[in-house]
């Protein structure tokens, strides 16, 4: 590890002045920041803690839910308001990581979690999100994990986060704090497509902090889900997860929201699959034709084209059965 | 840097790079918290903080300024056993033994998470008003801690004897 300054912000205006210092980064739970500094991957000057802050859930008067970036992941997932109104990002969560980590990672740091590709851990390896222009070892390389939608020459990495995953699906927006003032961008835009700069994760700016995630209500509650499909039983990344829900109106789908998770350098809506869905039949031939829909652009790797046809039956089954499930 | 290990107070200074486990194991010579994977995938490093189970490998010790910490020699003493620590003796709840006291803090902070109500991946519904302690939460819940020895049917049987219905039922079973 480097040596670095600590500091601790008792209150944001505090963590917002020594955050835009050059060499600073914002440390909340430190699961996976601690790690990374440990392999030198990360080398911050300054950390500035900023334990304690927004760690409030609050309800807006607009009736949405407004979690704050501090809230530990174990906290979001046992707030009596997110398991009822919003089950699937309780359960995104607990399908995440450890008991023991779920208690210390936050919300925002859930968010900037950097990618568990092997390659950009082992620094024998060539990476170009580890160091620009480097060249990227997983291309070619063992790439079962890695993405099969939105990837670019230069980075095949995924996104790890579960809970991000359900986010997108309900429509979160990210509340950003800078000295500037405040903007909010919608989660799908938050993280970014690797492209040529795979170094840039989100739309985070220097110095800015994120003070949390607002989801507004939705329909879908009653009949949604996140679905996990790992190699092990517990405790193991994605190689498929789908955040998955339905509302519907009659025979008809009034409101469909479809996320994945596993396949991308960013969680990924299945923004062409919900809209051949909308408005139609709940019919296992319409999902299957959906799911097709979204994965057409997908492409696989040496090691993980199976995971294309793992999203297809994934998406499919997750939706057939929250069709035919009765309304809790 | 002030903190509060295992019912005593302790004032230290320290290179800020020091992980909380390091700070318990290398400074205050608290070997029960052990260092396995150094990268919380292991659970070996489990300890207490303001009674909630944390990997002490993934924290920097000057995040926990002031905090509560416990580690397994906090929990009991020779003579002066934990029920549960009793209860791993009684069913060969570890063989190597290197794993144990983490398991053992993380045990008891998990019974804490049941008490109040917090899912698991396994819980049917979510937003259930409690989640019973049965097999499979069990395992789940305890799936941050490794036993490379496998001695995981000892230490289910140790927690559910400890904390569970499990005694119960088996109870009733002898009776039947």
């Amino acid at each position: 590890m480097t040596p670095f300054l600590y500091e601790r912000a008792t209150d944001a205006q505090t963590a917002l002045a020594l955050g835009s210092r050059d060499g600073a980064r914002y440390l909340a739970g430190g699961t996976n920041l601690v790690d990374l500094m440990r392999e030198t991957i990360e080398r911050p000057e300054i950390l500035v803690d900023v334990a304690g802050l927004f760690d409030q859930i609050e309800d807006t008067d607009e009736g949405s839910l407004r979690i704050g970036a501090g809230v530990k992941n174990t906290g979001l997932a046992a707030d009596r308001r997110v398991r009822e109104r919003f089950p699937m990002l309780s359960q995104a969560i607990l399908a995440g990581a450890s008991a023991q980590i779920r208690n210390v990672a936050t919300v925002g740091g859930n968010l900037l979690q950097r990618t568990r590709c092997g390659y950009f851990y082992d620094d024998a390896a060539r990476c170009n999100k580890r160091e620009a222009s480097a060249g990227c070892d997983a291309v070619e390389g063992f790439n079962r994990n890695h993405a099969i939608l939105g990837a670019s020459k230069a980075c095949v990495a995924t996104h790890p986060s579960d809970m991000a995953v359900a986010l997108a699906a309900l429509d979160a927006v990210v509340n950003i704090e800078s000295q500037d003032g405040h903007r909010s961008i919608p989660l799908v835009d938050f993280h970014v497509l690797p492209g040529e700069t795979p170094q840039i994760e989100t739309v985070l700016r220097r110095g800015e902090l994120i003070a949390g995630v607002t989801v507004a209500p939705n329909g879908i509650a009653a009949r949604s889900r996140y679905r996990k499909v790992r190699d092990r039983a517990s405790y193991a990344f994605a190689l498929i997860s789908v955040a998955a829900g339905l509302e519907m109106d009659g025979g008809v789908i009034k409101d469909v929201r479809i996320a994945l998770g596993g396949v991308a350098h960013k969680p990924w809506r299945a923004i062409i699959a919900e809209a051949a869905l909308k408005g139609g039949p709940p019919t296992r031939a319409a999902f299957e034709e959906a799911a097709e829909a979204e994965l057409a652009a997908a492409r696989g790797l040496r090691d993980n084209a199976f995971k294309i046809e793992l999203a297809r039956r994934v998406i499919v089954d997750t939706l057939s059965k929250l069709a035919d499930q009765g309304v809790r | 840097m002030q903190f509060f290990v295992n019912g005593g107070e302790v004032d230290i200074d320290f290179d800020p790079r020091t992980s909380l486990l390091d700070l318990l194991r290398e400074r205050l010579h608290l070997f029960g918290p052990k260092k396995g994977c150094n990268q919380g995938a292991c659970g070996a490093c489990t300890v207490l903080v303001d009674g909630v189970r944390i990997n002490s490998c993934l924290a920097l010790a000057v995040q926990y300024q002031g905090r509560e910490i416990v580690t397994v020699e906090g929990l009991g003493v020779p003579g002066a056993l934990h029920p549960l620590q009793a209860a791993f003796v009684e069913h060969d709840g570890f063989q190597c033994g290197y794993c144990t006291p983490g398991q053992i803090c993380s045990a008891i902070g998990m019974v804490s998470e049941l008490k109040q109500g917090v899912p698991s991946h396994v819980s049917a519904d979510v937003a259930a008003e409690s989640f019973p302690l049965d097999h499979d939460e069990l395992r789940e819940r305890m799936s941050g801690n490794l036993c490379r020895c496998g001695a995981y049917n000892g230490i289910v049987d140790a927690i559910q004897e400890t904390f569970g219905e499990a005694k119960a039922e088996s109870e009733k079973s002898e009776a039947a």
